[in-house]
């Protein structure tokens, strides 16, 4: 099966498109991939017509093009119907919207859509899902798009069960900086399912991460996700939902006691290189942290502050996260002084975290940056950037970044995310350096890395 | 079938399979076909028959009741330790036949070490995994357990170890010997295979204890809980 057409459609061909309700969400569709992507897109209603001077095909197969892409979003009981005609035009894929299968007592519904797809080698993501949204390509998504937050095209590919989460997280991703490469939500996952998603990003050139929003897996499909996951020569993140106990099933033995459905889940993913992210922001930060650094560590962080607080509560995160604040010897401390500028000098203190001071500038920043870059002890660097101290210009974060690519020492940093800081965090995201609006996001940036297994 | 599974383990399984789990001396008798190591005992009805055994191995033993209507044999007293000679054997005897469902007493050579628990568990989602554990009737309170999922590589055991809370405990905490951890990995990746061979059959097994000592591993007690007849598939979870 080829997973091309769904991310890189030439031609769509949008079934369900309403001539009334101009609201409906085939309307949307159809809209949005006629007027804004390079696309020739195709309205089909069985009632045919026109709609806004374009002719509506009656079916698919009545299309003169080969469709790569047919998305659904007719009533339930319409899509067989669809799907066969679909595989008789020989569509290379199908996003069906469509809901009223498995989730509401459909299941057979949804097995028979699934033999008719099969038989005709036609993959198709859903029923009961947004679909795909893949940066300047195509969006199935029924959302106007007046009314989506759309991250900047990226490198992280997000695939989630739930479209609602997904939308969220793109809403997130895009006010961090975070681009994504292409995402879906695949909804009640009939046909393709996480872990053939996983097996096509792995190839996909454009993705350096992939990050998984997960209700559940079914019977035995968590082992071969993970075992897919295992594989894949890039970071595999995933969210998982539904970790309170499930219910009260009397349980005779302590095994099945002990190894309830989430410890299992957490180990196993553990097991198999797989960064469990607890909640949204820790998928966010994990996401962002693993897009700019392929590299694995053991987690000795050196903080560098320009405020004593900031660094106390970032040494309190690691001690959470289990990433160690080592002591800077009195040998490099002398040496690092020795290169502070007249007013940071005196008043700096450089035990780790190393704090420059309300009195520091840019130059004394790169100095320590530096030297601890150089250091052993140390193999990844906190930043904890206060744009409003008078010494910080808006060049640090390019100035920065380029200690980065001069000394290959992954750097994290902290910057309170308001418009009027915004050049200093794009020099740093710019230039492939993670930076998080939160202290303890950045924190989870660090420990993203040191959780990763070698890539 | 996968070679571990010969016709011998498979006819301990059909035998129990209306009963839904395995008595302690069938599922000893699976566990030691299968190449694990269980301490020597006499399944008997027989006191005398009792006492020559353990006069045999020599005191002291453990009695323990088998009976199919006791599934946690602590619970309902079925357990008798540190019998130290004829008469106390006499005695737990006559005490455990008097238990619903009698059908015999175990009588076993009385082993020492650390407790651990060894586990397995089919589960919906990733299909049999293994637990370790620090093991006895505290299992639940303590909670100190890892999981991973089955077959286990020797690394993967290592792994199993360090992450329990109490893994000082078996590399010799304050002058108390090591657990041998050779033999403890050679039980886990051995009890993983045979696992995955019985993954249609069983829905969970406890091997609690495992004896541990620096010599050897031993499965002192054993419970397997076989899967529903006719049921093709691990419950799927609730919710």
């Amino acid at each position: 099966m080829n997973f091309r057409a769904f991310f890189e459609p030439k031609t769509v061909a949008i079934v369900g498109v309403s001539l009334s309700n101009d609201r409906h969400p085939a309307n949307v569709i159809y809209y949005k991939n006629h007027l804004r992507y390079p696309l020739k897109v195709f309205p089909v209603n069985p009632k045919g017509g026109i709609i806004q001077g374009e002719r509506v095909f009656t079916r698919v197969s009545e299309i003169p093009d080969k469709v790569d892409l047919t998305v659904i979003a007719a009533r339930a009981e319409h899509v067989i119907e669809i799907m066969t005609d679909c595989a008789r035009a020989g569509v290379g894929a199908a996003a069906v919207i469509s809901g009223g299968f498995a989730e509401s007592g459909r299941r057979d519904l949804e097995e028979r859509l699934v033999a008719v797809a099969r038989e005709a080698e036609l993959p198709f993501i859903g029923p009961n899902c947004l679909g795909i949204f893949s940066p300047a390509r195509v969006d199935t998504f029924f959302l106007p798009s007046e009314r989506m937050v759309r991250p900047e095209p990226g490198n992280v590919a997000l695939i989630s069960q739930s479209g609602g989460i997904l939308v969220d997280q793109m809403i997130k991703f895009a006010g961090e900086g975070v681009g994504i490469s292409k995402a879906a939500s695949i909804g009640n996952k009939a046909l393709i399912k996480e872990t053939d998603l996983l097996n096509f990003l792995a190839k996909d050139r454009g993705t350096k991460v992939i990050a998984f929003y997960v209700e559940g897996f079914g019977r035995n499909e968590g082992r071969e996700f993970v075992l897919a996951a295992e594989k894949c020569p890039k970071p595999v993140i995933v969210l998982k939902a539904g970790k309170s106990p499930a219910g009260s099933r009397a349980v005779s033995s302590h095994t099945a006691s002990l190894a309830g459905d989430h410890e299992v889940f957490s180990a196993v993913l553990a097991q198999h290189g797989v960064v469990e992210a607890e909640n949204e922001a820790e998928l966010l930060s994990f996401s962002q942290s693993l897009s700019c650094y392929r590299k694995s560590i053991q987690g000795r962080v050196g903080i560098i502050t320009g405020s004593g607080g900031h660094g106390a509560m970032a040494v309190d995160a690691c001690a959470a996260r289990g990433l160690s604040v080592p002591a800077l010897s009195e040998a490099d401390q002398a040496e690092i002084r020795a290169e502070l500028s007249i007013s940071a000098q005196p008043i700096a203190a450089l035990g780790n975290p190393l704090d420059l001071t309300g009195s520091g500038l840019d130059d004394d920043f790169v100095a320590a940056a530096s030297h601890l870059s150089r250091t052993p002890a140390f193999d990844c660097l906190l930043l904890l950037l206060l744009p409003y101290i008078p010494g910080i210009t808006a060049d640090l974060g390019a100035r920065l970044s380029q200690v980065y690519s001069r000394e290959g020492k992954p750097l994290v940093a902290y910057i309170p995310h308001v418009e009027k800081y915004r050049m200093l965090i794009e020099g740093f995201q710019l230039n492939g350096v993670p930076v998080s609006h939160s202290i303890e996001g950045a924190v989870l940036m660090a420990e993203a890395l040191r959780r990763c297994r070698p890539c | 079938m996968p070679a571990v599974l010969n016709q011998r383990i498979r006819d301990i399984l059909d035998a129990s399979r209306e009963r839904g789990w395995v008595l302690e001396p069938e599922a000893k008798r699976l566990f030691a076909r299968a190449g694990l190591k269980v301490p020597r005992s006499r399944w008997t009805r027989e006191p005398a028959q009792a006492v020559s055994f353990a006069q045999r191995i020599g005191y002291p033993v453990v009695a323990k009741v088998v009976s199919p209507r006791v599934l946690h044999k602590s619970e309902a007293g079925g357990v008798a330790l540190g019998i130290d000679g004829d008469e106390a054997l006499r005695a737990a005897f006559e005490r455990l036949s008097r238990i619903e469902g009698f059908a015999g007493v175990l009588v076993e050579e009385a082993v020492a070490g650390l407790e651990l628990i060894v586990g397995a568990k089919v589960d919906y989602q990733f299909g049999p995994v293994i637990l370790l554990g620090l093991g006895g009737t505290g299992v639940e309170i303590y909670r100190d357990t890892s999981l991973r999922m089955a077959p286990l590589k020797q690394r993967d055991v290592e792994a199993m170890v360090q992450g329990l809370k109490a893994h000082q405990l078996l590399e010799g905490y304050r002058g108390s010997e090591p657990v041998n951890l050779p033999e403890l990995t050679g039980l886990l990746v051995r009890f993983s295979r045979l696992v995955m061979a019985l993954e249609g059959l069983v829905e969970s097994i406890d091997l609690n204890p495992v004896m541990c000592t620096p010599q050897r591993c031993l499965i002192a007690d054993a419970r397997i809980m076989l899967r529903a007849a006719g049921s093709e598939a691990p419950a799927e979870p609730a919710g």
